[in-house]
C-alpha cells in the first residue's frame, strides 16, 4: 500500500486554528508517463461499464419495484418515519442511478419525488395523485423502455411531472423561505 | 502527464445499494486497483476502516445505521487511534448546493454528485492523490482546508485568527496510524 518514508508532519500553530501539513502520503503512486501514453484507465473503465449494461434492464426494474413496494406499504400504513424513508431512500438510488443505467428520464421523474418527499410541509398534505403519479410514471419508463417511440415521451412525462410537483412545493412553501430557496435552487448537476 | 498505480491503491467502498457498488468495484477494478472492500452502511464501514485502513474512501451519503456524512465525521477525529487524513470522496445522489457546503464542513475532501461517470470518478482519485490539501484544526473543524483558492480577491471578514506561526516537527501521523493497526 501507499506508504511514506521518513515523512513528518509539520503543525503551524495560530491563535484559533492549525494547519496540518504532512508530505503527500499517496504520492509514490504517482507515475509520470508520456504525454502519448496508449494506456487509457478511462476508456478502460467505459468498456467495462458498457459490459455491464446487460444488466442494466433487471437492475431497474428491481429498484422500481422498490420504489413501488415502499409506495404500496404507505397505501397500507400511512406516512411514518420508517415508511417514510424507504420511499425516500428508494426514490433516492432511482435518482442517483437511472442514469448510469440508460432511464435518465426515470431519474429525473424519482428527483422530482425526492424533493416532494424532501421539501413538503406534511406529506399527508400531499395530493396522493402526486406522489403516485411519479411512481407509475418510473414503472412505465423502466418498463416500455425498448419501445422505439418512448425516449421521447418518457422525457415529456418527466418534464411535466416535475413542472406540477415545483407549482405545488412553491405554493406549500411560500411562508417556509429555506424550503423555498432549496426548491428554487438550481442543481449541480448540469442538465443534459 | 501522470498516472495513478491503482494497484498500489487500496479503496474502500461504502454504498447501501449492491447495483453502485458493482459499478464501483467494475469502474475501479478497471483502472487497475486490486484491493476494493465493501461495505453496505456506515457502522460497518467504519469497522473495516480500523481494519483494512485504506488510501482512499469512496462513500454514499444516504445509508442506512450512520449515512455517509456521519461516517466522514468519525473517521475525522484527530485524537483517535486511526488514520484522521485518509482522503474521503462522497458519491451521493443528492446535488444541491448546500448539501456540497455540509458535506466539506464534515472533512470530505471530493464530492462527486450522481450519475457516475469513468471521467468523473478517476478526475476525483487523481485530485486527492496529486493534491492533497493540508489539514485544519480548529474548535469545531477538523478536515482538509476549505479554503481551495488562493486568490486574493476575497471580499469578507477574515474568519481565521493570525498571530505568531509556531512550527512543530512531529513524525508522520499517518505512519503512526499504520503502525498501530
Amino acid at each position: 500500500m501507499a506508504k511514506s518514508k521518513s515523512a513528518t508532519v509539520q503543525i503551524s500553530t495560530f491563535a484559533d486554528h492549525h494547519i496540518i501539513t504532512q508530505p503527500n502520503p499517496l504520492r509514490n503512486v504517482l507515475r509520470r508517463v508520456a504525454e502519448r501514453d496508449l494506456d487509457d484507465p478511462v476508456a478502460r473503465a467505459e468498456k467495462a461499464l458498457a459490459g455491464l449494461s446487460g444488466e442494466f434492464k433487471s437492475w431497474m426494474v428491481i429498484e422500481a419495484d422498490r420504489l413501488s413496494d415502499a409506495h404500496a406499504a404507505i397505501l397500507r400504513d400511512g406516512f411514518t418515519d420508517v415508511t417514510r424513508e424507504e420511499l425516500f431512500r428508494a426514490a433516492h438510488d432511482i435518482k442517483g442511478d437511472a442514469a448510469t443505467f440508460g432511464f435518465p428520464s426515470a431519474g429525473a421523474a424519482a428527483e422530482s419525488l425526492c424533493r416532494i418527499i424532501e421539501h413538503a410541509p406534511d406529506l399527508d398534505e400531499v395530493p396522493s395523485n402526486l406522489i403516485a403519479h411519479h411512481i407509475n410514471a418510473i414503472q412505465a419508463i423502466v418498463r416500455e423502455r425498448t419501445r422505439l417511440d418512448t425516449a421521447a415521451t418518457a422525457g415529456e412525462l418527466s418534464k411535466q411531472l416535475r413542472g406540477i410537483a415545483d407549482v405545488f412545493l412553491t405554493h406549500a412553501n411560500r411562508d417556509r423561505p429555506e424550503h423555498l430557496e432549496a426548491v428554487l435552487a438550481p442543481s449541480i448537476v448540469p442538465a443534459e | 502527464m501522470f498516472r495513478i498505480d491503482f494497484n498500489k491503491l487500496r479503496f474502500l467502498v461504502c454504498d447501501d445499494n449492491p447495483h453502485m457498488r458493482r459499478i464501483l468495484r467494475t469502474l475501479l477494478h478497471s483502472f487497475g486497483a486490486r484491493e476494493v472492500y465493501e461495505a453496505e452502511d456506515g457502522a460497518t464501514a467504519l469497522e473495516m476502516y480500523s481494519h483494512y485502513v485504506p488510501d482512499i474512501v469512496i462513500t454514499d451519503w444516504s445509508m442506512p445505521i450512520f449515512d455517509g456524512l456521519e461516517l466522514a465525521q468519525m473517521i475525522r477525529q484527530p485524537e483517535s487511534k486511526g488514520n484522521p487524513y485518509a482522503p474521503i470522496i462522497m458519491l451521493t445522489g443528492h446535488s444541491e448546493k448546500r448539501r456540497v457546503t455540509v458535506a466539506r464542513d464534515a472533512g470530505v475532501t471530493e464530492f462527486l454528485a450522481k450519475p457516475i461517470s469513468a471521467k468523473g470518478l478517476y478526475q476525483r482519485i487523481l485530485n486527492v492523490v496529486a493534491n492533497p490539501r493540508p489539514f485544519i484544526k480548529t474548535k469545531t473543524y477538523f478536515g482538509p482546508d476549505r479554503r481551495r483558492n488562493t486568490a486574493n480577491a476575497y471580499i469578507g471578514p477574515e474568519r481565521r485568527v493570525g498571530g505568531e506561526v509556531e512550527v512543530m516537527q512531529q513524525p508522520s501521523l499517518l505512519d503512526k496510524a499504520r503502525s498501530t493497526v
